[in-house]
């Protein structure tokens, strides 16, 4: 039984290998593809990038790390070359990370969900790289192999144990090329199985005891993990393999414009994406969410006069973007067509009452000790009320 | 004096061009450092640094024993203490490395700034509203006018911010990062001591041709002074003076210009009486955060980067490591490491020549925090402000608080005695109610003068009774208390803010609000009540919440009889009870039996408190007594909330007049029906009826219920009716004697006969006749008309009748069951 899957693995893994490695010579996934790599999609502006950076680079890096930040950031270049911003955040954020590429140590993004940890770890990886697809899935069933190395049975049968008779994985193969390897998800991975990064990260190679060698990571190898910080504990990494990595934290958005408009420009495309109409008024409502959201999430009011109970859910922005899609779903197929308090009062008592006991008082407490006080939020409270009753 | 020896002997060209002009950026480590090496360098005969003149007598304080920094020179006036001024030093300013330099060096210091008199006579000029009390502004006036204290980049932005200027031009977006990065940063060069101060110069020059003044009109008289005094210094120690000062200043002072026109900007300045202290001071209120800011976000990191012999980077890391390992973090000497190399490489990725606070701090954060803020917080708290505390001789005139405590005693009459003795207060009357409020606020200082005692005789609100006791060791403690501020009134503020932020539980905070109306300290209520309202948002407890709320409807009476102000009082008190109202029925689902009794006794506290706080203004919070009513409402129809809590819902209900007669009787009924399990109907006649509420009462006049009552206890059966005879036995032997006595009459009677309670022909008691005597009764009814002021209702007198059988021994509650009555059910029940 545990042969047939690894052998799948394996294949799957040498699959991925060819596939990739064609895309990359020869480009043609890269158009039909319903979603192309970072490096594909910015090719241009990587490019350019390259082309006008003339600071030090890192052993096998594509790019300085000032021109990674700035590919990150955005900026414009001095030949005018716009580069857009891909991650809008705090500047020391991707300072930090990018820095830490530099220094050897791995480079561990937390977060909740929805703050673009996968995002930022894919163009990390495309800049610094030119490559975003040494990638290992953390899962709860994800094994050893997929970390370290595999078997192709048949080789191993045929020929007796060899290098030729062994797959690598992703993270192999970036420490024999001086690639950056991504593992999504850390914390899902089961703990013993996290636990044989370590080896990869402090000694910076690989032993393979089957042939009695070793793989060495040459210069420019590193790995950016991502990991949940909501579901810290499932798989809590060892204080060991924790040593090992930065930590960068990615915020929720800052300011509540910034959100607002977050929430708008992707409810907009999703909206479009499923045939919605286009609700005239959803704004209002768009930066109520938002509100709401933020507030219960920061503890605090907008205004910093109160303080107040935080809900066991995360309310990150993709939260409130579902909220306000679904709303809108609401209001188009059984409202007027505009989005009103209503159709997305259900949406928000669902998205912070996850606790039954606890958040409901919570949420009351906040109905009653906030909303039901503000200007021009009548209609809003009382439709929250309709539906927490 | 031995200027020539010294002056000559050190350096070629130290005074070439004049005086030795160190322009320093106030509180910055590389300048003191800078200024340090320069003096050594230069050798001066004598040092003048920026500071009000009037300490110069309390310069040789500096080198002694006893003072340790920070701490700061305070200048008063000394007619009203409250208008004050502070310079803080720390060990890392450049000017107390100068005064430090001078003394150890057995050479002459002086403050050559414009004296307090005039800068705090300044701010009594502007100033309309009551000043006594108010010296956070002074304060913040001298800084701004009369002091420089704060870094020059912190100078309120009138018009310009010259160091803003200089670093935008450097492409720098943080003023004070590029200050860092140019000038704290850079060790005084091996070579030449004085080229920073040189570069600074030319700098500050070509700014002040730009801007003249920046805004800071009052800086040309205090310029104009320091040139005088600087004249005045050269004179007499010749080119060989040294003066340490804001670097803005230097252009100014470089300048020639004409005596008489100095002489003529100083005429006819306002003047103030003015003493000056040396007083300790905290790192804390050297940081921007607190009050009197020095305007530095960071003294500890300074005060590090100044001590530390090399390697600031390192021994900086190592620290914060060893402090997260004393709080139980993992942090290993990897850690260090990574962090260290993290910090460089930022650095150099963000061209800094050095790591900064940024730097470190974000290293800190990715590597040792694991990315959370939360240990960084600490970071700041212990490392970045620092708990430092600083020190001052005993030989330090006295602070300004004694003198007002002084005044305010002679004031009151109220003389400090060793002998121990009790004051009695009127309230009422001006003085003892100033007495009163001195005694609070002293308490809340830590000053134990007078304790509170019980009051004989009267209990009234408008009197006190103290005990007075003046210890030696209590002029310490105001000594002590001099550091939250100059007059009582606002130290005491100024630590019951404090007190308010650092409490721990919310009845700290409530207990303090109290306390605050007591000392009558209006100014701090707000944050007071902040707090208050912060913690009561986040506490989940509602137990606790209940508890508070009396506390702080009693102190809004309190301030009612007082006449303070309490609007904001009411406002949380609203907003916590409120929150009360949320959080009460969830609370009160899956108790015990104990919790279910104090949960009771919450909903009691707050039902009284609710009845008071409605009377008082809630503006902006509805009628919370209706809604108070609707979560009763809500308690008493929840099965799963304990019995005896929804009896006491329906039962405050019924007396607040929302439940008809009839509802009640339905829930009762409803509680009383076998379907409910015995216990539970028992609790809830323990709620309804129980304790020293007056159910019993309720039960005489209200036959119907003591019906179902009555039909509900024959109903138990045998093996559940020990387990609730206790609890019945709680509830009804709570009830006066006369009430038992009532209660047992009317049960032996039997039910439906209200109304016609007077003829009832019970068989009556032994010894007594069954029916009344109507003569003797009706000879009592006059008395009764007079005392009622209104003709007694006919079936008045069976009560009355009743109770005169009060003296006759009381009979228990379980004994009514076992009473041989023949004309009901009861019989048998006891088996």
């Amino acid at each position: 039984m545990s042969v047939s899957v690894e052998t799948t693995t394996e294949e799957a893994a040498a699959a991925a290998a060819t596939g990739e490695a064609t895309g990359g010579t020869g480009g043609t996934g890269a158009a039909e593809a319903l979603r192309p790599h970072a490096e594909d999609a910015f090719a241009a502006e990587l490019a350019a990038l390259a082309a006008q950076d003339d600071r030090p680079r890192p052993a096998r890096w594509k790019l300085s790390p000032w021109a990674v930040a700035t590919y990150l950031l955005g900026g414009a270049l001095p030949d005018g070359t716009v580069i857009t911003p891909k991650y809008v955040g705090p500047r020391r954020i991707v300072e930090v990370a990018v820095t830490t590429l530099a220094t050897d140590r791995a480079l561990l993004l937390l977060g909740v969900p929805g703050t673009a940890k996968t995002w930022v770890s894919e163009h990390l990886a495309a800049a610094v790289s030119g490559d975003s697809t040494l990638l290992v899935q953390g899962t709860a069933g994800t094994p050893e192999e997929a970390i370290r190395y595999g078997w192709n049975y048949a080789q191993l049968l045929a020929h007796g144990p060899s290098r030729d008779a062994l797959v690598p994985s992703p993270v192999m193969r970036a420490m024999a090329e001086g690639m950056t390897a991504r593992v999504e998800e850390l914390t899902r991975i089961p703990a013993d199985v996290q636990d044989t990064l370590i080896t990869i990260l402090s000694e910076k190679t690989l032993p393979i005891p089957e042939l009695g060698q070793e793989a060495q990571a040459v210069r420019g190898f590193n790995l950016i993990a991502t990991a949940n910080d909501r579901d810290r504990g499932v798989n809590d990494l060892s204080s060991a393999l924790r040593r090992r990595f930065n930590t960068v934290v990615l915020p929720l958005p800052e300011s509540p414009d910034a959100e607002v408009e977050i929430v708008s420009r992707r409810v907009d495309q999703i909206g479009r994406s499923l045939d919605l109409p286009a609700a005239p008024d959803g704004i209002d409502e768009i930066r109520r969410v938002v509100t709401v959201f933020r507030e219960l999430r920061d503890g605090v009011t907008a205004d910093g006069r109160t303080k107040l109970k935080s809900p066991s859910g995360t309310l990150s922005t993709a939260e409130a973007i579902s909220v306000v899609t679904n709303g809108l779903a609401l209001a188009a197929h059984f409202g007027d067509g505009v989005l009103r308090p209503g159709d997305i009062a259900a949406g928000i008592l669902g998205a912070v009452v996850r606790d039954p006991a606890a958040d409901r008082v919570i949420w009351q407490e906040y109905l009653e000790t906030v909303v039901r006080e503000r200007d021009g939020w009548k209609d809003f409270y009382r439709a929250c009320r309709e539906v927490s009753a | 004096m031995n200027d020539s020896s010294y002056g000559s002997a050190a350096v070629e060209g130290a005074f070439d061009s004049g005086p030795l002009l160190l322009g320093v950026r106030h509180h910055g480590p590389g300048s003191a450092r800078a200024v340090r090496a320069a003096l050594d360098a230069a050798r001066p005969a004598v040092v003048l640094v920026e500071g009000p003149p009037e300490a110069d007598a309390l310069i040789p304080l500096a080198a002694d024993e006893g003072m340790r920094p920070p701490v700061a020179l305070l200048a008063h006036a000394v007619d009203e203490p409250g208008r004050s001024a502070f310079w803080p030093l720390a060990e890392f300013s450049p000017e107390w490395v100068a005064i430090r330099w001078a003394l150890e060096h057995g050479i002459p210091a002086r403050f050559i700034d414009l004296p307090a008199t005039h800068t705090l006579a300044w701010g009594r000029e502007e100033e309309t509203p009551a000043g006594a009390d108010d010296e956070g502004e002074a304060g913040a006036d001298a800084e701004a006018a009369g002091t420089g204290a704060p870094a020059p980049a912190a100078l309120p932005d009138v018009r310009v911010d010259p160091l803003a200027v200089l670093a935008e031009t450097a492409g720098y977006d943080d003023p004070e990062r590029w200050w860092e990065d140019v000038v704290e940063h850079r060790g005084p060069g091996p070579r030449d001591a004085f080229a920073p101060f040189v570069a600074l110069e030319e700098a500050m020059a070509a700014l002040r041709e730009t801007y003249g003044v920046g805004g800071h009109d009052r800086d040309l008289v205090r310029e104009a002074y320091m040139r005088l005094q600087l004249r005045a210094a050269q004179r007499e120690f010749g080119d060989a003076t040294a003066v340490v000062c804001g670097a803005w200043h230097v252009p100014a002072l470089r300048r020639k210009a004409a005596v008489s026109a100095d002489r003529a900007l100083l005429k006819g300045l306002p003047k103030a009486k003015v003493d000056m202290t040396w007083v300790p001071w905290t790192h804390r209120r050297l940081a921007r955060l607190s009050g009197y800011g020095a305007g530095i976000d960071s003294p500890g990191w300074y005060g590090h980067l100044f001590g530390a012999p090399d390697r600031p980077v390192e021994r900086w890391l190592t620290k914060v490591a060893g402090l997260l390992r004393e709080e139980d973090r993992i942090v290993s000497s990897a850690h260090v490491i990574e962090a260290v190399r993290l910090a460089e490489t930022l650095a150099a990725m963000r061209g800094r020549p050095l790591p900064g606070l940024t730097e470190t701090t974000d290293a800190v954060r990715a590597v040792m925090c694991d990315g959370s803020d939360v240990p960084l917080a600490l970071v700041h708290d212990r490392l970045v402000v620092g708990d430092v505390l600083g020190e001052v001789p005993e030989t330090a005139p006295a602070v300004p608080l004694q003198r007002d405590l002084t005044l305010a005693q002679r004031r009151l009459r109220l003389k400090p005695e060793a002998l121990e003795r009790d004051l009695e207060l009127d309230l009422r009357k001006e003085t003892d109610a100033g007495r009163s409020r001195l005694l609070h606020r002293l308490r809340l200082l830590g000053i134990a003068w007078g304790e509170p005692a019980e009051s004989r005789g009267s209990t009234g609100t408008f009197r006190e009774t103290w005990r007075l006791r003046w210890e030696p060791e209590l002029s310490v403690r105001v000594a002590e208390a001099g550091v939250w501020g100059t007059t009582v009134v606002a130290a005491a503020t100024a630590r019951a803010e404090a007190d308010a932020t650092a409490a721990q539980s919310l009845a700290d905070v409530t207990a303090l609000a109290e306390r605050c109306l007591l000392a009558e300290l209006p100014d701090a209520l707000p944050v007071v009540m902040r707090t208050l309202a912060d913690r009561a948002a986040l506490d989940t407890d509602v137990g606790r919440l209940a508890e508070a709320l009396p506390a702080l409807v009693r102190s809004l009476r309190y301030g009612d009889v007082r006449g303070t102000d309490t609007g904001a009082l009411a406002e949380v008190a609203a907003g916590l009870a409120e929150r009360v109202f949320v959080g009460l029925p969830p609370a009160c689902t899956a108790l015990d039996a104990d919790a279910a009794e104090e949960m009771r006794g919450h909903v009691d506290e707050v039902h009284g408190a609710v009845g008071l706080l409605g009377e008082a203004a809630t503006v902006g919070h509805g009628d919370l007594r209706t809604r108070w009513r609707s979560v009763l409402g809500t308690l008493s129809r929840r099965g799963t909330v304990p019995g005896v809590i929804r009896g006491r819902a329906v039962r405050l209900l019924l007396d607040e007049g929302e439940l008809a007669q009839d509802e009640a009787a339905r829930l009762m009924g409803l509680v009383l029906s076998p379907g409910t399990a015995p216990a539970d109907g028992a609790a809830w006649i323990e709620g309804f009826v129980g304790g020293g509420s007056g159910g019993g009462m309720l039960l005489v006049h209200d036959e119907r219920l003591l019906g179902l009552v009555d039909a509900w206890l024959t109903g138990v059966p045998a093996e559940a009716f020990t387990d609730v005879l206790p609890l019945l036995r709680r509830t009804f032997s709570a009830y006066e004697p006369g009430v038992r006595r009532t209660l047992g009459e009317l049960v032996r009677r039997g039910p439906g006969q209200r109304g016609s309670a007077p003829q009832g022909r019970g068989p009556g008691l032994p010894g007594f006749d069954p029916g009344p005597d109507t003569g003797r009764a009706d000879a009592v009814l006059p008395v009764l008309r007079l005392l009622l002021g209104l003709d007694a209702e006919e079936d008045r007198t069976a009560d009355r009748t009743a109770d005169k059988n009060t003296d006759k021994t009381a009979d228990k509650t379980a004994a009514k069951t076992d009473d041989k009555t023949d004309d009901n059910g009861l019989v048998g029940v006891g088996t």
